[in-house]
């Protein structure tokens, strides 16, 4: 490979700018736009670079590629809903993984038929196949169990585990080969394959509500790809670039973690929340105690309110209710009142996924409001409307050590003056659990699909006043 | 470029990347997913170099397939990006 010129390399430096810039806007809604436009930029100019440089002959197959490339990505981009976000990102993350695996394997065939493969080169190509390759399989697992095309259930046999140790040190093993004997190819396509097996059987034992920490973790690996695609080639832009997402993916991934209160280990083992010693049966905790309540009183209480705020789960965005909950937001705000939103991690199919669902039904982000924020002002809360969330307000996480989701990161929204919640039946969550907020004194339940809820309960108000 | 030189680049980027990436808003999180992965389909460089060089045809072809697919990675990511910004809106 010959090398780039010194101009190419400081449009690189230009880049690499950019894209820090892009990565800085996104600290806020207001320059986030900006932010992507500088990223964008940013790639545009590397592009440019690349093609104007002297390394590059053969113009006419690279307008193909990137001609195909380009009319696909807008045509995904502009259709998408917004529900499907994560398999997006997922089917995105894939298309990297393999496209860095197909670089890593040009660029060793011919460095190898050159002449000039180098130490750094064989490693480097190695690692990207086996990380790409990964990435691309697991992707589009991923994809297929958000898109339900799989089960959403973790698919799991005896001895699963180890075959993947035994595939992993296979890896291993054959990229020790690639790196003894570049000149063989067939082991560069044996590792590709053996590599994608693998992200096959890692990504199949996941259960679909963990799929937010599978996403976060392969836009990490496909970073991790690009940037060992950057030692390939000793492309300093593909190192910053690719260690930049690989960074942001990491931390998306703890954060995650952290929400679900699960390692990642048990996460990528399939393993469900263990389930308490003597967690309480759903009889005895909501015997006689649960107050269902009507669209009517619901409107009472909620002319005197003072202050709303409301927690939506995923259950709001599978009713496709968040236009109607911006419509009753809207007639609550003329009544005087102010109305919030508090949001949990996983509220969503993937980090952030709830926010851009209620944005997109024009909800203003100044109104949602983070956990860490809202928790401590649930006690001058008049009214806590729970909207298809769950385990996510279950008090037991605070007060039963021996709960399977015990000292995960609740909403305290038994704390609110009243809490409504609105749900179809007291079925439990994820974790299987009872929740004792659905009997609690400052409870009511309504039972009834989430949407219609919404809009019965918005009506009910405009008739009263 | 130098073994040592690439390393450093990848660590301290790695650096800059946590700092970064730390004062995102959880509401954000998901156009800092898509945005990031658009970022990451950097490796289109790489599959432009892989594609022009006039090495083989087979080094051409998986080059142009590189191209292909990066690019959908690249221009739908950060398009569907700009998408899901747009609707960040201030109140009123």
């Amino acid at each position: 490979m010959t090398e780039l010129s010194s101009w190419a390399q400081i449009g690189y430096l230009v880049a690499a700018v950019l894209f820090i810039l892009g990565l800085k806007g996104l600290s806020h809604p207001r320059t986030a736009v900006r932010g992507n436009l500088y990223g964008s930029t940013g790639m545009l100019l590397a592009v440019v670079v690349t093609l104007f440089d002297r390394a590059i002959i053969d113009l006419r197959m690279l307008a193909i590629g990137l001609a195909i490339g380009a009319v696909l990505g807008v045509l995904i981009a502009l259709r998408v809903e917004m529900t499907s976000m994560p398999e997006l990102v997922a089917l995105f993350n894939g298309f990297g993984g393999i496209a860095s695996v197909l670089v890593a394997t040009a660029s060793a065939i011919e460095a190898v038929g050159r002449g000039t493969a180098t130490l750094q080169l064989n490693v480097a190509a190695a690692a990207t196949v086996v990380i790409g390759a990964v990435t691309f399989t697991g992707s589009l697992i991923a994809f297929g169990k958000l898109r339900e095309l799989i089960t959403g259930r973790s698919i799991s046999f005896p001895g699963l585990q180890a075959l993947n140790v035994v595939l992993f040190g296979s890896c291993l093993v054959l990229g020790a080969l690639t790196v003894i004997q570049p000149e063989q190819t067939l082991w560069l396509w044996i590792l590709i394959a053996l590599a994608g097996l693998l992200g096959v059987l890692v990504v199949i034992p996941v259960g679909g509500a963990d799929m937010p920490v599978v996403i976060a973790l392969l836009n990490s690996y496909s970073g991790l790809a690009a940037a060992a695609t950057g030692f390939v080639l000793s492309n300093s832009l593909l190192i910053i670039a690719g260690s930049l997402v690989g960074a942001s993916g990491l931390i998306l991934t703890q954060i995650m973690c952290k929400a679900m209160n699960r390692s990642l280990m048990n996460v990528l083992l399939g393993k469900g929340q263990a389930a308490g010693g003597d967690t309480a049966s759903a009889d005895e905790v909501y015997a006689g105690k649960v107050k269902a309540t009507s669209a009517d009183e619901i409107a009472i209480l909620l002319e005197t309110a003072q202050r709303v705020v409301i927690v939506p789960g995923y259950g709001l965005a599978v009713a496709q209710a968040q236009h109607a909950v911006r419509d009753l937001t809207q007639t609550l705000e003329r009544a005087g009142a102010t109305v919030e939103f508090a949001i949990h991690p996983v509220a969503g199919r993937m980090p952030g996924h709830m926010n851009v669902l209620l944005a997109e039904a024009e909800i203003p982000y100044e109104q949602l409001k983070e956990m860490a924020e809202i928790n401590p002002t649930f006690e001058q809360v008049d009214v806590a409307i729970v909207l298809g969330a769950n385990d996510v307000v279950n008090p037991i996480a605070r007060q039963d050590p021996t709960s399977p989701i015990a000292g995960m990161p609740i909403l305290d929204v038994d704390k609110a003056r009243t809490v409504v919640v609105i749900k179809r039946s007291l079925s439990p969550g994820f974790a299987g659990i009872p929740n004792p907020l659905f009997a609690a004194d400052n409870a009511l339940m309504f039972f009834a699909d989430g949407k219609q809820a919404v809009i019965d309960i918005n009506k009910a108000i405009q008739e009263a006043s | 470029m130098e073994f040592v030189v690439a390393l450093t680049l990848f660590v301290l980027a790695i650096f800059l990347g946590f700092e970064l990436i730390t004062k995102v808003p959880p509401t954000l999180h998901t156009p800092l997913m898509s945005g990031s992965n658009a970022i990451s389909g950097i490796t289109l460089v790489g599959a432009l170099l892989a594609a022009g060089t006039g090495f083989s045809p087979l080094v051409t072809w998986l080059g142009v397939a590189a191209v292909a697919l990066a690019t959908i990675n690249v221009v739908g990511g950060f398009l569907v990006t700009h998408r899901m910004l747009g609707m960040f809106r201030r109140k009123g």
